[in-house]
């Protein structure tokens, strides 16, 4: 991930989303960085967080089958 | 003759102490007490009393054979006219009737004793080849992203396994390798399913899985040929195979045995959605907590810089030399007093927004901060109807209840 150019958040899978905000909150701790750097930072923080929080929400189980060596979607009997 | 008879030294016995007599050979006799007799049920009976009468017999012979109650309700199968078993007991005589019999303690169906006897011989050669060996056990990723399944597409064992994984862990990836789970063909099926998976989708784990059934319905998890493909599986195995008391081969070469399918969804997933959300309600936390620290250290640097600039800045010079302040501003030179005044008025902005970013001053804006048992209620998910809450404004708290749950 280019540090310098993020992703946009909608674009974030919830990995994606929570590897970035841990290695945010860590930056923060560490407490080295200029202010401006930090106040966009926490900002960023928030909104990865909102993302991951609204992944959550809406998860819905993938099920896929193998057919032969290939993925098909699978259909579940209800 | 008559005479013989009279004076003759032949042993003379009443019925009933040479009945006793019968019973007490056939009772120290080791070959007749506590052994396994197969043979056809016939004339069942199974009267009030609890106790099941029958005769065992085949094709030359038969043997009256009794159950008393407190064996008979351990029975796990229902046993019926015709059935061929093997029945477990010790032989004696009834004295009323001079009726010998077979006191049985267990029955099980024919076959199964076999099957359980080559179990048990599979299992020592398996287990001198180190298949079960604790440290060849991988350990299971307590959150994988994806998690293969080996299992029959259309048993109730895949709908427990996806509605528990659906339950406790939605953003899993499901691969679904569909096998047949019994019969002839179900070991060499199981074992291409746990092959192809490993190679087709490098799950982060594997379960598989089959619902209840009678010995003979698990036996292809007893199969050489699946306990090898366990081990050789690169994703380690988690089975859930029949029921809790049922103990298959599978299991013992598993990374990890769960007693059921279900079970074994769960021991895949040990962080839950719930897990994840707590995180992210503590790292919201984390951050607003590092936001007040920060908004603390650009407090004491604006603090600083200010005084530093009533000291330093040629705006104190303003102030005090007001007669040199008047000298520029009849001269003509505003430029330097605007560019003091633009400053002011920047750092201004730059506190304002430092106020609006702290949870302070979000309180004083009419949000308020909603607690429950000390901790941050974020989603409606965390309160239940009843519940007691704590309800922080800027001035201070006040308790509430939860009347309804949208």
């Amino acid at each position: 991930m280019a540090k310098n150019e993020p992703k946009p958040i909608e674009a974030l899978t919830y990995e994606e989303a929570f590897d970035e905000l841990e290695t945010i909150v860590a930056a923060l701790e560490s407490g080295e960085r200029p202010l401006e750097e930090s106040i966009n930072l926490f900002e960023r923080g928030q909104a990865l967080n909102k993302r991951c929080t609204e992944l959550l929400e809406k998860a819905e189980l993938k099920v896929q089958a193998l057919v032969g060596d290939s993925l098909a979607e699978f259909k579940e009997e209800q | 003759m008559e005479q013989l008879a009279l004076f003759d030294a032949s042993p003379r016995w009443t019925v009933t102490n040479l009945t006793r007599h019968l019973r007490q050979l056939l009772e120290d006799d080791p070959d007749l007490q506590g052994i396994w007799v197969e043979g056809e049920i016939s004339n069942l009976s199974r009267p009030s009393s609890g106790h099941i009468y029958f005769t065992l017999k085949d094709s030359g012979a038969s043997l009256r054979c009794v159950m008393w109650k407190t064996e008979a309700v351990r029975l796990r199968f229902a046993i019926q006219e015709g059935i061929a078993i093997e029945a477990h007991g010790s032989l004696g005589i009834y004295e009323v009737s001079g009726q010998y019999q077979l006191y049985v303690d267990s029955l099980r169906p024919m076959g199964e004793g076999t099957l359980y006897q080559e179990f048990l011989r599979l299992k020592a050669l398996l287990e001198a080849e180190g298949l079960f060996d604790a440290d060849r056990k991988r350990p299971i990723p307590a959150s994988p992203r994806r998690i293969g399944i080996v299992t029959s597409p259309t048993g109730a064992a895949l709908r427990d396994m996806l509605n528990t994984l659906r339950r406790r862990m939605p953003l899993v990836e499901v691969i679904l390798a569909p096998t047949p789970v019994q019969g002839e063909e179900a070991p060499p099926a199981i074992v291409t399913a746990l092959q192809t998976i490993n190679r087709v989708v490098s799950p982060d784990v594997i379960l598989l899985a089959r619902g209840g059934g009678s010995i003979e319905d698990l036996w292809a998890f007893n199969d050489e040929r699946v306990v090898h493909a366990i081990r050789k599986s690169q994703a380690p195995v988690i089975t859930g195979v029949g029921h809790e008391t049922d103990f298959t081969l599978a299991d013992f070469a598993a990374d990890l045995r769960a007693p059921t399918p279900t079970a074994a969804a769960e021991l895949a997933t040990a962080e839950t959605v719930n897990d994840l959300q707590q995180t992210l309600v503590m790292i919201e936390q984390v951050l607003v907590g590092r936001l007040g620290t920060l908004f603390e250290r650009l407090r004491n640097l604006l603090e600083g810089s200010q005084s530093g600039l009533r000291f330093y800045s040629p705006l104190r010079r303003v102030q005090s030399e007001r007669q040199h302040l008047d000298d520029l501003s009849r001269r003509g030179n505003a430029s330097q007093v605007h560019h003091l005044e633009l400053l002011a008025v920047n750092l201004k902005g730059f506190e304002n927004r430092l106020t609006a970013l702290s949870p302070i001053s979000v309180l004083q804006r009419g949000y308020a901060v909603v607690t429950k048992d000390k901790r941050v209620v974020a989603s409606k998910s965390q309160v239940q109807e009843g519940d007691a809450l704590c309800v922080r404004l800027q001035d201070g708290e006040f308790g509430a209840r939860v009347i309804e749950v949208g």
